[in-house]
């Protein structure tokens, strides 16, 4: 076939029928409080790593509600884990645990990408 | 036979107008307020959203129609023990007094949220903190509106939800008229202060009432009002006084930082201290947020779970004047079915 030099572009949408929410369901299951964020980015305010550097952990606990985590590992290392937006959060998240357990699914994930449930 | 009586504990303006509309319907009415006058939180409150009209203008409107129909009003006087024989109900005021009636009506309101447990947020400890409570006093007063520190404030920050939506606080529930009431103060701050900016933080803004949708789209076209969505997290003092605070922009996904002159606390209502002495002696059930537990929130939103006692106004929930005056008339309706015997 001729090749014109097209090529088929992968859609921007987030295609919430399918997407893979092994870890989603992982973090929900082992800190149930992860499911009920208002997204008032209190958190974020805080985050003494967010104030230096291009680290959302609000926006990075978003992205995981709807299934993109690929670039999460490198991104939750920015993490210090001082636990000051667990202390602003008006939900009452534990959101130092939340990071503890991401980071945890990720190595599972790792270990084992065809594993359906963590 | 004689006019079925009703006592009306606390003489806000769900207690006056509830009162108005049970002696309208014939019954005799005796009002018992704690502090010196009638009038509750609304005596302290210049004017009222959407319209801008005067507080004051409601309250005398009431006092009128309780002077026409010759409501008893028994002011410094605090209910100390309630026993009910039979059907009738008879209640001990300030340890001495004692009256009967027939049924009881609750309207022992709220109180405001005490700023001070959001110690973040620096109210008391810094002089340019001050709640949406203390601006509304300084409104009232009619002087010029400086900050604690003498200067008019050129930039003004307010906080939106403090002490609701708060599980830090224990405050799970929306205080329903603190979204709206940033949206006027924000008005006439910019109003009053020629080249002020204003911002108002929020969650969500909840502008559910007539007119409220209408006011913050005139916040934004004609009064230049910025709304931010993030929560402030913590604010500090810097040298100058001014007031540092943090938050996330997080439409703009990511954090700021910014000084003002003066920083505005929204503060939401927590049950009255009325509402907790009276729930215990008339062994009144209440709900999680704390407020009193109407016997069918559809349709007994006003009667009590204990029968002959009623309840009306900011008792049973986070209400705004509108809300509370329909809610005391439809109050007076459920004692008036209660004494008919109408199901």
């Amino acid at each position: 076939m001729k090749n014109f030099g097209f090529k088929a572009i992968e859609p921007r949408t987030i295609d919430y029928s399918q997407f893979d929410d092994r870890l989603l369901a992982y973090l929900v299951r082992e800190e149930p409080s992860f499911g009920i964020c208002l997204s008032c980015g209190g958190c974020t305010a805080t985050c003494s790593a967010g104030n230096l550097v291009d680290f959302n952990i609000r926006r990075l606990s978003l992205h995981i509600r709807s299934g993109e985590i690929e670039n999460l590992a490198k991104e939750i290392d920015k993490c210090m884990l001082c636990g000051k937006c667990t202390l602003v959060c008006p939900r009452n998240i534990n959101l130092r645990q939340v990071v503890m357990l991401i980071k945890k699914g990720i190595v599972a994930l790792k270990e084992n990408p065809e594993i359906k449930e963590l | 036979m004689a006019a079925k009586s009703v006592i009306v504990i606390g003489g806000g303006i769900a207690g006056m107008e509830v009162s108005n509309q049970l002696s309208s319907l014939g019954y005799e009415v005796r009002l018992i307020e704690k502090n010196d006058q009638v009038g509750g939180k609304l005596l302290n409150w210049d004017r009222l959203f959407p319209t801008f009209r005067n507080a004051g203008e409601v309250l005398q409107r009431l006092q009128q129609k309780m002077d026409q129909r010759e409501v008893i009003v028994d002011t410094n006087a605090e209910v100390t023990d309630v026993v009910k024989e039979k059907e009738t109900f008879f209640v001990t005021v300030n340890h001495s007094v004692k009256y009967h009636a027939d049924a009881l009506v609750v309207a022992t309101g709220f109180e405001l949220f005490n700023a001070q447990r959001k110690e973040e947020y620096g109210y008391g400890i810094y002089d340019n903190v001050i709640t949406s409570a203390d601006l509304e006093k300084l409104f009232k007063s009619g002087g010029k509106l400086t900050n604690p520190m003498g200067k008019v404030p050129q930039r003004i920050a307010i906080v939106h939800c403090v002490g609701s939506r708060d599980s830090k606080v224990g405050n799970h529930y929306c205080s329903k008229v603190c979204c709206v009431t940033g949206v006027k103060q924000a008005i006439e701050l910019q109003e009053q202060i020629p080249g002020v900016v204003v911002y108002c933080f929020y969650m969500d803004l909840r502008m559910y009432g007539e007119g409220f949708e209408e006011l913050y789209r005139r916040a934004q076209e004609q009064h230049n009002i910025q709304f931010i969505r993030g929560r402030v997290s913590e604010v500090s003092e810097t040298l100058d006084h001014s007031i540092q605070l943090k938050a996330e922009d997080t439409l703009a996904g990511r954090p700021l930082k910014m000084c003002v002159d003066l920083l505005v606390l929204m503060v939401g209502m927590e049950p009255g201290k009325g509402s907790v002495s009276v729930k215990n002696m008339l062994k009144l059930g209440t709900m999680d947020s704390g407020f009193l537990e109407p016997a069918d929130v559809h349709l007994s939103r006003n009667v009590s779970s204990s029968k002959g006692i009623f309840m009306a106004g900011t008792a049973i929930s986070p209400m705004s004047v509108n809300d509370t005056l329909e809610n005391a008339r439809s109050a007076a309706f459920e004692v008036h079915h209660y004494f008919q015997d109408i199901d």
